[in-house]
């Protein structure tokens, strides 16, 4: 069944007249999803490529065209008000793909979203793809920035912090034959909506996934909460990946989330922790695929 | 974005935070004016700091063989002799760097008597997503030290966002370190001055090493901020232009200074093989498997997912300007990114500067067959990599047989 979104899922996008929401809710239409409205305030009425109809708010987004989830495309500052309006207007799923929204503005969001209904992907994220059945996946839904002819409908669920890696992982599965189904993309950013474990309970339970690859890089433990979880309760093979053992310790490595500080969040400890919960630890970003494989 | 000390504190006392009197200077001079007011006053003691973005000043020694970044004085005259054997040299610290930093300003402050010395600090809780006010009695040393040794000697205070720190919060720290009676009342307002200090800025870390119980000439105790670290959340600063301009370049690589200005994330390290890659978690996995094959990184290189050919073609350049670098990685994998842009933009880049070095360049995903196209009919000699071990291996290779 794959987790969060189906190749059914009613998809609406906030932010689409923006250039960068613009271009991918037209790369996701090439791809067969269902993007069933945009919302830009002030736009109502007005039709995206004669195909999506625009409104102003989520909530008559929602109540016209039944969509249940979002994406937000809309810059970091005004991505948190998006955010909760996304969760306002009682979404099941709102994945914000804005990298560059100021901390504290998510601290005060996760905050007001406790309680509520809707799960939050990222900040900061490339999305989530579940492909599709047609020529090079089309037919699914892809929410967010990732390239789709890279993924390939099957049974490898893939969790990751970082876009492009996930790129890397799903290519080299596809070219291997192996399809995936569903790949989350939880961002780079310190504090975000979904974390590893989050999504590895998901799949856990999912009859779709037979096996998962998990993808990390430095700063906080969110690798190591999802570690000690799966040593005690994963069903399925775990391979990972942990990005940023030659980062030099208190940089910020691109991602705002990216930082060893005060000698926590290193990939050392991180890979220690995979090792202790019997997660297949690929040495290379070129071996994930490989490592998930042999275990499977 | 890091702060100076003595900006950290001026954001501090705009909040009421007890600090020991005290003003900049970037002059010998100038110094010596701001000390004898401060002897004036009633100072017995006037300490002269160098302000870098760095700890271990004290410790630290100058290039010039002078030592010590933190000096204690008895008369104007010695804050002024300090002063000028500071201003214009080069302080290496422990946390520096074999490079030091090039000392510019002066904090010339009273030396308090102090009696205790406390730990404070304000940062995000990762693990709860509440920002979290640390404090422990064991201040003046290295906080990972006590974390690691004595961390029952650390008391955190989660704080919840809807409402802010509350007094009653401030009140319990203040407890939990031992003030008591009029100490009590001074430590919550000063936690809470910190803290405010630290959600108005939008600041990642505000850190009071040491926080003092220092005894006044007329034998009272009073609680001062004796030393102060501020960083602030890059993502941030877009909303506080005054603190914008607080940034001292001078405390920045001078490339990374030139990769900001094209919005380029560039950090240089010091190794000899250069990486541009598209994603940041990519780009530090590129470091990681040029190092698993046995080269040395030259730089993470992060050139984002909108990137144009001119901040392509512009990454290149500043890549080259660093002089240890002996072969180059390109590492593409586009979701957001065209894989024509980056070739295109490279090879203006090769043009332009008629590179001579070892270039490996792996491109796949978006628009990958015209990156591929671009860079076939260029005329340039690049070696193509198949997958990223393969494209790591190859730039390996070719720079140990230079």
């Amino acid at each position: 069944m794959a987790i969060l979104v189906t190749p059914q899922t009613r998809v609406l996008v906030q932010g689409i007249t923006g250039a960068f929401g613009a271009r991918h809710t037209q790369l996701s239409l090439a791809y067969g999803s269902q993007i069933v409205a945009g919302v830009t305030p002030g736009k109502g009425g007005q039709k995206f490529e004669d195909k999506v109809p625009i409104f102003d708010t989520v909530a008559d987004a929602k109540k016209q065209t039944g969509a249940t989830a979002s994406a937000i495309f809309v810059p970091p500052a005004f991505a948190a008000d998006a955010i909760l309006e996304g969760i306002d207007a009682g979404l099941e799923l709102v994945v914000c793909i804005t990298e560059g929204i100021p901390v504290n503005d998510m601290v005060k969001v996760k905050r007001a979203m406790e309680g509520k209904r809707t799960r939050l992907i990222g900040p900061n994220c490339p999305g989530i793809v579940t492909p599709g059945e047609g020529k090079d996946s089309h037919g699914g839904c892809r929410i967010g920035i990732a390239p789709g002819y890279i993924h390939k409908k099957g049974h490898i669920g893939v969790v990751s912090r970082s876009g492009t890696l996930t790129y890397e992982a799903v290519w080299q599965l596809t070219c291997r034959g192996v399809g995936q189904s569903t790949c989350v993309g939880i961002g780079g950013d310190p504090v975000n909506g979904t974390s590893h474990l989050d999504v590895l309970k998901l799949f856990n339970e999912d009859a779709d996934t037979h096996g998962i690859i998990m993808i990390g890089e430095i700063g906080g433990s969110a690798e190591e909460d999802a570690a000690t979880w799966i040593k005690s309760n994963g069903k399925k093979p775990v391979a990972g990946f942990i990005a940023g053992a030659t980062a030099p310790p208190g940089r910020r490595m691109g991602h705002a989330g990216a930082i060893v500080s005060g000698g926590k969040g290193t990939a050392a400890a991180k890979i220690e922790a995979f090792k202790a919960a019997g997660i297949g630890v690929a040495a290379t970003p070129s071996d994930m695929a490989d490592t998930l494989l042999k275990m499977m | 974005m890091n702060l100076h000390e003595y900006q950290a504190k001026e954001l501090l006392a705009k909040q009421g935070v007890a600090l020991p009197p005290g003003d900049v200077c970037d002059s010998a001079e100038s110094a010596k004016k701001i000390a004898q007011k401060l002897f004036e006053g009633g100072a017995k003691t006037v300490v002269v700091k160098a302000q870098i973005h760095a700890g271990g000043r004290g410790k630290g020694t100058f290039k010039n063989g002078f030592k010590g970044g933190v000096k204690l004085c008895k008369t104007a005259d010695e804050v002024f002799e300090n002063a000028k054997a500071m201003l214009g040299n080069v302080l290496v610290t422990k946390q520096t760097g074999p490079d030091g930093r090039l000392v510019s300003k002066l904090l010339i402050a009273v030396a308090p008597d102090i009696r205790k010395e406390l730990y404070l600090a304000v940062l995000l809780d990762r693990s709860t997503s509440r920002p979290i006010v640390m404090a422990s009695t064991e201040g003046g040393m290295d906080i990972e030290e006590v974390a690691a040794k004595t961390p029952e000697k650390i008391f955190k205070e989660s704080i919840d966002p809807a409402v802010g720190m509350m007094p009653y919060q401030a009140r319990k720290i203040a407890a939990a370190l031992g003030l008591t009676g009029d100490l009590l009342g001074q430590g919550a307002k000063l936690l809470l001055g910190v803290y405010k200090t630290w959600w108005e800025a939008d600041a990642s870390l505000v850190e009071i090493n040491p926080l003092c119980v220092v005894q006044n000439p007329d034998g009272k105790l009073s609680l001062l901020a004796v030393d102060a670290k501020l960083s602030l959340d890059d993502n941030g600063l877009y909303r506080h232009p005054d603190l914008q301009a607080m940034r001292d370049l001078a405390e920045e690589a001078p490339l990374e200074i030139e990769a900001s200005k094209f919005n380029l994330n560039y950090i240089k390290l010091d190794g000899n093989i250069a990486c541009l890659v598209n994603g940041a978690g990519l780009a530090m996995a590129t470091m990681d498997i040029i190092q698993h094959f046995g080269g040395k990184p030259a730089n993470f290189l992060d050139v984002g997912g909108g990137a144009s050919q001119e901040q392509v073609a512009a990454a290149f350049k500043i890549i080259l300007q660093d002089a240890n670098v002996r072969g180059i990685l390109v590492n593409i994998f586009g979701g957001i990114m065209d894989c024509n842009v980056i070739a295109t933009g490279i090879v203006a880049a090769v043009k332009q500067t008629g590179l001579k070095l070892p270039l490996v360049v792996r491109l796949e995903g978006n628009n990958v067959v015209a990156g591929k196209q671009t860079l076939a009919q260029s005329g340039l000699t690049i070696i193509s990599g198949d997958s990223m071990a393969d494209a790591a291996q190859k730039v390996v290779k070719a720079v140990s047989s230079t």
